[in-house]
């Protein structure tokens, strides 16, 4: 099957995962369009980093369906090499190498995976970090950057691999309140150039800002959606009312 | 755990359930207290208190003085330790390669892999060494040959690569040990970049480890220097054969106790810098992890 623009870029169908005999997703379906950007909300232990997870493929789904640009994710026989370099992942914690600098963390998956000339790859390292506003911070290591700044070059590192897809696994929540708003600027900007972005988070006024979608959460299944004005000041379920009551 | 650390801290807690701990402070202090030159003072304080009464006696045929007759030795043995040397470093070589090859393998995927290596690593490392150094001597033969060319195999090599074992074999545990101990989240990022296993192991766990194997591999580095003279039983001229040697050409029994403990102070030489420095390591390192 060949994937048109005009098609949904992440699909999911029905997607089912346990953990041992912990259902953890039961049944969950989301459609993303290309450009869009979607937000995923919802209390602790409601499967929504398990989800994000699932699409790249570093957790397997029991039933289901999961499609990148048409490549099925729920196969034995999944190219995972291919599907990463249509999918960027940044995590909570950053997960930088720390024994590489800013831009060796840039350039090493355009290097060792792609097998990208080191100077063309050098070139556009240098272009991300200035895009996260690090310019300067090339040669520090990640131990010598605050919370902030190391998240702004895992996303630099991400973008490296030229992804279609963005997936960001709260990526504000072990940070500083203060750094949260330079990461969330990076973001925006990447969502104003058309990238499609899918968040989970728990920072509200970013999704209501940023969101073409959210989805909330809970025991597994999707209990809402819609577009942040509805969904935030309209929401029917009263399991959403209740959480965004506690919220907000 | 967390459980008995909050107990702990309750009036009338056990003490045996905490962590035993050397205090922070009290590290420093004995470094202060025993440090290389108080060692080296008081071992010559020894030798002199050893010595003395060699110079009194001087009732024996052979008036040369015990300082004389070491000193007359010296460049013989030193020539014996530059081999114990020699064989304690391409032991290490060799040990290290290996480990770090069967270490990886102990945390491979395929479980038959991993089960074999960690049997390897198992069997060396609870095997005494002299015992795998009489193994390697009977089981490798002196010579092997390959068509036309021989490649001899002379006793000291034997005992190199029997002396490699048991370092493979700790090697091997450390390195299974610092693997594991790389946040899982390293994997994670690397894998969603595209990297396979094998690039992931080489390019981002692999180098991690070497800050966190650094002290034990200068540990084991002692500990194995300190073994080699168990080489001297199979017939290797290493300084302890040729100590053996002088003190039989010699035949003076007052030479005994200060010629060992001169060997004995040569070791403590090369050895001890290591052991200072691997703590030193080790202190930093506790303190960034």
């Amino acid at each position: 099957m060949t994937w048109t623009p005009d098609q949904p870029i992440v699909s999911l169908k029905d997607v089912h995962k346990s953990f041992g005999t912990v259902e953890v997703l039961r049944g969950v379906s989301i459609d993303v369009m290309k450009g869009e950007v979607i937000c995923i909300i919802g209390p602790s232990g409601s499967g929504k980093s398990t989800l994000i997870r699932c699409i790249n493929a570093l957790n397997d789904i029991q039933k289901g369906s999961i499609t990148v640009e048409g490549l099925e994710v729920n196969d034995a026989k999944l190219d995972k090499l291919a599907l990463r370099k249509k999918v960027g992942m940044v995590f909570q914690q950053y997960n930088l190498f720390p024994h590489k600098t800013a831009l060796q963390n840039v350039m090493m998956a355009p290097i060792k995976v792609l097998r990208q000339n080191r100077a063309e790859v050098e070139q556009r390292a240098r272009g991300l970090i200035a895009k996260v506003r690090l310019e300067g911070k090339e040669a520090a290591y990640p131990g010598e950057l605050s919370g902030g700044q190391q998240q702004r070059v895992a996303i630099a590192r991400s973008l490296a691999m030229n992804p279609d897809v963005m997936l960001f696994d709260e990526v504000t929540a072990a940070l500083d309140p203060e750094t949260v708003k330079e990461v969330l600027t990076t973001i925006k900007d990447l969502a104003a150039e058309g990238m499609t972005c899918i968040l989970v988070t728990h920072e509200m006024g970013f999704a209501r800002e940023i969101a073409d979608c959210v989805y909330f959460t809970d025991r597994g299944v999707i209990v809402e959606s819609g577009p942040p004005a509805t969904f935030f000041d309209k929401a029917q379920d009263p399991r959403t009312q209740q959480f965004l009551s506690q919220i907000l | 755990m967390s459980m008995i650390r909050q107990d702990a801290k309750a009036p009338g807690h056990l003490a045996v359930l905490h962590p035993m701990r050397l205090h922070a402070s009290a590290l420093p202090l004995a470094e202060r207290m025993f440090n290389l030159w108080t060692f080296t003072a008081l071992i010559l304080a020894l030798a002199a208190f050893l010595i003395a009464p060699a110079f009194a006696q001087d009732a024996t045929p052979d008036d040369r003085s015990i300082v004389a007759i070491l000193l007359e030795w010296t460049p013989t043995l030193a020539g014996g330790f530059a081999f114990n040397v020699l064989i304690s470093i391409l032991s290490m070589a060799i040990g290290t390669v290996l480990g770090v090859i069967l270490g990886v393998l102990q945390v491979s995927p395929i479980s038959p892999i991993r089960s074999i290596a960690w049997l390897i690593t198992q069997f060396f490392r609870n095997s005494p060494w002299l015992v795998l150094l009489f193994y390697c001597i009977l089981l490798i033969p002196f010579q092997i040959e390959i068509g036309d060319t021989t490649i001899p195999f002379p006793g000291w090599i034997k005992a190199t690569i029997g002396l490699s074992l048991p370092v493979m074999a700790y090697m091997s545990e450390y390195m299974r040990g610092a693997i594991l101990s790389i946040p899982t989240g390293q994997w994670e990022s690397a894998e969603s970049l595209g990297f396979s296993r094998r690039q992931i192991m080489v390019n981002v766990i692999l180098p991690q480890t070497v800050k966190r194997v650094l002290p034990s591999w200068m540990n084991l580095y002692a500990v194995l220097t300190m073994a080699t003279p168990l080489v001297s039983i199979i017939g290797i001229s290493d300084v302890m054969t040729l100590t053996r040697a002088a003190l039989s050409a010699e035949g003076r029994v007052d030479l005994l106790i200060p010629m060992y403990l001169y060997i004995l102070c040569w070791f403590f030489i090369y050895c001890y810098p290591i052991s200072a420095a691997t703590r030193r390591f080790e202190r930093r390192f506790a303190v960034n992890t």
